[in-house]
């Protein structure tokens, strides 16, 4: 068997990358954090801490699988499986290097951001099967605020879009030959980000899960390995929402000299890094803040984005 | 003064979009890219953490850890059983029980410390007339069994004389042994017969 885009070589290697890259991101953002605030982090299990890891799911495994009995039981069980499957099915589009990928869709952009949206379910059903008022006001937020900022999002990529002439991730990222699309799209590229952040809800914007008010959101009532995939798939968002940005605005695999699978890991890790940054550094806004800055600031200017890059594209015809 | 004040705010919260552009370039692009070039620089500062068991934190003499019972210069034990420091311990954590030697000294035939319930508050070591009940800088007693928690005197006594070196209690009390009868202690005065009358 060969690299190729959908071979089962490639397909495996990438699913068996990306869930492993999720396991560690839990310790790497410990110990990135601890970095940020003067402290150490795990450093204890392995070289490194580096097995924190393999503790950390021993643990969650060998832990009581619990329902709570007030709870309803299907979608219960069934919303932490959405969020996984719904991460990993976009992770079916993105192109991590030439050959290397599970299927060179047309529809790529659309696809990640329809996927992105039933990623919605999965907080809405866990939190509505709790039967908990913590949960339900999470999900609540969560609902409002994955509904209103995937607008955005999803304008603000059509100007990458425009530019590139192609909804394909794969190309998208060859017509990043020349200059990578933050140069022209630097506004885009913000409102991307931003909305990424909120999407994955990740801080400074978990106010679904805002610990301080709302204990835990629409988790509360989960606990063992119910937990680690709700964990587990916010991990995944990150990797993806980083993979997405380095896809779309900064060129892909591409760069000189380094192999292009590697160039990918660099430009995703810096993107990582800079959302574990943020987490380190920005206090979470309030509720009403987030919707207010949503509509009234980022909806506004994604839109004027989109007008004024279509006006210089045809302009330029 | 005031009204101005309060036309001035209506003014300014009427014009939405200007304070929403204002606030976008005053907070997001000075204030947040800031906090997020400070937090980063705190990568080159060294953490904080001392790493314990490989790292020994300095100990303060005055830390209240572990207890000891200490000796007088002499060599001899310095407690005398009289049980202040059990009457003063908060959570009833010594035991002791009185004996006396032929020449007459008293001394604790037992003296027990449940470290399971001492909380290290230090009063037994106020309480102690002879200063032979002491607390020092060590901390580290954990062990796996629960009875081993409960140090018997033999566990508690040192062979020194702890934070006080020239104190002995038998050489400036009042109290009479053998070889040391009244009056003769350290600035001890001759027993007075109170029932004479003569000078």
């Amino acid at each position: 068997m060969t690299f190729e885009v959908g071979s089962g070589l490639s397909i495996g290697s990438i699913l068996f990358t990306v869930i492993i890259v999720a396991a560690m991101l839990i310790w790497v953002e410990r110990r990135l954090l601890s970095l940020w605030q003067e402290r150490l982090g795990p450093n204890r299990v392995g070289p490194f801490g580096l097995l924190q890891v393999v503790a950390d799911m021993i643990k969650i495994f060998t832990k009581e699988d619990w329902v709570p009995p007030f709870a309803d039981k299907l979608s219960f069980v069934l919303a932490p499986t959405v969020i996984m499957i719904v991460i990993l099915l976009s992770f079916a589009v993105v192109p991590f290097a030439p050959g290397v990928g599970v299927i060179d869709s047309n529809i790529g952009v659309l696809f990640v951001l329809a996927m992105a949206s039933l990623g919605a379910y999965s907080v809405m059903l866990g939190g509505l099967a709790s039967d908990n008022k913590y949960a339900l006001l999470g999900s609540l937020r969560a609902a409002a605020q994955m509904v209103s900022y995937e607008v955005f999002m999803g304008i603000s990529l059509l100007g990458v879009v425009a530019l590139a002439g192609s909804f394909n991730l794969r190309e998208i990222v060859l017509a990043q030959e020349g200059v990578w699309y933050v140069i022209p799209q630097f506004v885009g590229f913000v409102i991307f980000l931003i909305a990424g952040i909120a999407e994955s809800h990740r801080l400074p914007f978990d106010i679904p899960e805002a610990e301080q008010e709302i204990v835990a959101g629409y988790h509360t009532e989960y606990s063992g390995m119910k937990f680690g995939m709700f964990f587990v798939g916010e991990y995944l968002g990150l990797v993806l929402i980083s993979s997405l940005i380095t896809v779309l605005f900064f060129g892909g695999w591409m760069g000189p000299f380094l192999p292009p699978i590697i160039w990918f890991v660099i430009k995703a890790s810096l993107f990582i890094a800079f959302f574990i940054l943020l987490r380190a550094a920005i206090p979470r806004p309030r509720y009403d803040q987030l919707m207010t800055f949503g509509w009234l600031v980022l909806l506004p200017l994604s839109l004027l984005n989109l007008m004024v890059t279509g006006a210089i594209i045809l302009s330029m015809q | 003064m005031m009204q101005k004040k309060a036309i001035q705010g209506k003014k300014h919260a009427t014009n939405l979009v200007e304070t929403i552009m204002l606030s976008l370039f005053k907070d997001t692009f000075t204030s947040q890219v800031k906090t997020l070039y400070q937090v980063f620089m705190h990568a080159f500062v060294k953490a904080d953490t001392v790493e314990y068991p490989e790292e020994q934190p300095y100990m303060f003499p005055r830390w209240r850890g572990r207890i000891i019972l200490s000796r007088d210069p002499d060599g001899e034990e310095r407690c005398v059983a009289c049980n202040l420091c059990a009457c003063a311990c908060p959570v009833d954590c010594i035991a002791l029980q009185k004996a006396e030697t032929e020449d007459g000294r008293w001394y604790p035939e037992f003296f027990r410390i449940n470290f399971s319930r001492c909380i290290m508050c230090g009063f037994c070591e106020e309480a102690c007339p002879t200063n032979a009940i002491q607390l020092t800088p060590d901390f580290e007693m954990a062990e796996y069994i629960r009875q081993d928690m409960v140090w018997e005197k033999e566990d508690l006594l040192i062979n020194g004389t702890g934070k006080y070196h020239d104190y002995n209690f038998y050489r400036v009390a009042g109290m009479a042994i053998k070889g040391k009868g009244k009056g003769m202690a350290q600035n001890e005065a001759p027993p007075v017969n109170v029932k004479s009358l003569l000078p």
